[in-house]
């Protein structure tokens, strides 16, 4: 291998090991110190598994784990109801159209993920708009407020990742083949009963990626909580925000971030086994 | 026909303004082994994929044993179709890919289990229940193909190609091995081919499409010796087109002239020639002659005699001679 080539691949390597393998010690040794308020910055080193002890013990951090755990799993779950029929549809839409669909699926990234965000803010809130309009309306005279709630995080979060969800979803329906069906058909199968027999587990690669893509990301969301859900909403990333910048507890904040990777380990590994077998099947 | 098991009347289905079939009709009888023959875009797929109810049809009506299926979908047609790729169900072993069928009319187990047991031994896949599509291997997967399509014992058999994916050894053996089946179950098998060689040597009866039309129903013997058309002439066997008079010609098959050294006395035609180009395929050679004033012409012989290098040579002048009746005269 000549050197340009060498460079080529050393690059990125050098960028992770500074910007991720760096800082992942940086945080694994913060989570084995102790808090030392005084100090600056207020972390005594040292190995001492009280942090880790007290993130499985403590009732707050428990709650927090399960409703992250809850949460980012009903999100999921709408996400899979609400994205399947859409990425069914878009495959099954005429080749010419396709393109516009999924353009329309991808057209939110075009704007920065915090000012959607800001945007439900402005849907939700108890002046918002959605209630401006349910007054105006007739419909409700006196309407609940759904920001600060945590329906406002389901709708957040299965609005932010939709797309995660329907695209690879899309890929797996898309290249279904067509005769399949007609087969199941020409053996007697009813159209649901065809879709549930063939279509829906030659789509589970995809159903499992596209959770996983979606259930991933959504347990340690930390935005959507914070601006959404409001202060009576536990989840793990708004308390490992509140442990690091409120508590100014750096090695709490630390075994927090470290249990939420491993947490999530096990989930990418899933992910990426599905990926192998899937990739198995086509060839 | 008095016992038809198909009928299809003035049947048209168009994509866009293209006409795939127009004006099809055509009877099948019970017990048949039909043949629909044609090239590629002739329709012929479409008419067997309209007969599944897997088209719906511009105009003109199917009926199956007497019922009419204007509008009934594929799934109640009393018929099963062995698709050209097979379409076996890529998740679902072998065992649960034949039991499809039987499983949605809600059969009990053991009787589904019973039947798929009987198909499978039928088309001598026993002991390969558990295997995956995927691990099968093309001539397999065709007989998976075709007990799925089988175990319903439908009214009505529809086979698009069931050939063209093997290779050609296999196809031979296969074919007379479907010839068999249809005959053991005493079913109607609708076979689409564009092999006119698997369609003549399989079928009771076929029938050639052209630009999605019918252009001759027959028997195999029919349609080599009393072909209708140029078209049909040409499609089916390899015919010599000699005019006759303006707008009128004769069809005369490579085997039914005489080729001699000398000049035959006992046919009413007679041409002198010389060969161009010999062919020898063992069994028969077939030379190409050009003639003086018809052009060059297709003959075939028969090598009965067993001899050192075949009895005509290249450049050898020799004289092909025929009679009128050997010919079918044709107006189109």
């Amino acid at each position: 291998m000549n050197r340009p080539m060498r460079a080529v691949i050393a690059a990125p390597y050098a960028w992770l090991g500074a910007f991720f393998l760096l800082p992942f010690v940086l945080v694994l040794v913060l989570a084995f110190g102790t808090n030392d308020p005084d100090a600056a910055p207020p972390v005594a080193l040292g190995f001492s598994l009280e942090n880790f002890a007290r993130l499985f013990t403590d009732k707050l951090y428990v709650a927090a784990w399960l409703s992250s755990i809850r949460i980012a799993g009903v999100s999921t779950l709408g996400c899979l109801l609400l994205g399947y029929p859409m990425a069914y549809a878009i495959a099954r839409a005429t080749p010419a159209r396709r393109p516009v669909l999924l353009m329309l699926v991808m057209l939110p990234f075009w704007t920065s993920f915090l000012i959607r965000v800001y945007a439900w803010m402005g849907l939700l809130a108890e002046n918002g708009i959605l209630n401006q309009f349910l007054r105006w309306s007739g419909l409700s005279a006196h309407p609940g407020t759904i920001l600060g709630t945590e329906w406002a995080i389901h709708l957040g979060i299965v609005y932010a990742y939709l797309p995660f969800m329907v695209l690879p979803l899309y890929v797996m329906l898309e290249k279904l083949d067509a005769s399949l069906l007609e087969a199941a058909a020409d053996l007697g199968a009813k159209p649901f009963a065809a879709f549930l027999t063939v279509t829906l587990p030659l789509s589970v690669p995809g159903i499992v990626a596209g959770c996983l893509m979606v259930f991933i990301p959504a347990v340690g969301e930390f935005v959507i909580p914070d601006l959404l859900g409001g202060t009576r909403t536990l989840m793990i990333g708004k308390v490992l925000w509140d442990e690091f910048f409120t508590n100014s507890d750096w090695p709490l904040a630390s075994a927090v971030a470290i249990c939420l990777l491993v947490l999530l380990v096990g989930p990418i590994a899933l992910f990426q086994r599905q990926q192998a077998k899937s990739l198995e099947r086509v060839e | 026909m008095t016992d038809s098991i198909v009928k299809i009347e003035g049947l048209t289905k168009r994509y866009g303004a293209v006409p795939a079939v127009e004006g099809v009709d055509l009877e099948i009888a019970r017990g048949e082994l039909f043949a629909l023959l044609g090239g590629s875009g002739c329709g012929k797929t479409t008419l067997l994929r309209a007969i599944a109810g897997l088209e719906t049809p511009d105009a003109g009506r199917i009926l199956i044993d007497g019922q009419d299926m204007t509008g009934v979908p594929a799934h109640r047609r009393p018929v099963n179709m062995m698709f050209q790729s097979y379409a076996l169900f890529p998740h679902m072993d072998v065992t649960a890919n034949v039991g499809y069928g039987l499983r949605r009319e809600g059969r009990p187990r053991p009787e589904v289990a019973r039947r798929v047991a009987e198909v499978l031994a039928l088309v001598r896949l026993e002991g390969l229940g558990a295997r995956k599509p995927a691990q099968l291997s093309g001539g397999q997967r065709q007989r998976v193909a075709l007990a799925r399509a089988l175990v319903k014992r439908p009214k009505l058999l529809l086979l698009d190609e069931p050939l063209a994916a093997l290779d050609r050894k296999l196809r031979e053996g296969t074919r007379f091995e479907l010839v068999r089946l249809q005959e053991q179950l005493g079913l109607t098998f609708v076979v689409v081919t564009h092999d006119q060689e698997e369609a003549m040597s399989m079928a009771t009866r076929l029938a050639v499409m052209n630009a999605g039309r019918i252009v001759q129903t027959g028997t195999p013997h029919d349609l080599y010796e009393r072909p209708a058309s140029r078209f049909v002439a040409d499609f089916i066997g390899v015919a010599n087109i000699l005019e006759l008079t303006a707008g009128r010609w004769l069809a005369l098959r490579p085997e039914k002239i005489r080729l001699a050294a000398e000049r035959p006395g006992d046919t009413t035609h007679a041409v002198a020639g010389r060969i161009v180009d010999i062919a020898y395929e063992g069994d028969r050679s077939l030379y190409r002659v050009a003639t003086e004033g018809r052009g060059t012409m297709l003959v075939s012989t028969t090598n009965v005699a067993r001899t050192r290098d075949g009895a005509f040579r290249r450049d050898q002048q020799v004289w092909l001679g025929w009679s009128d009746e050997q010919g079918q005269p044709l107006d189109e």
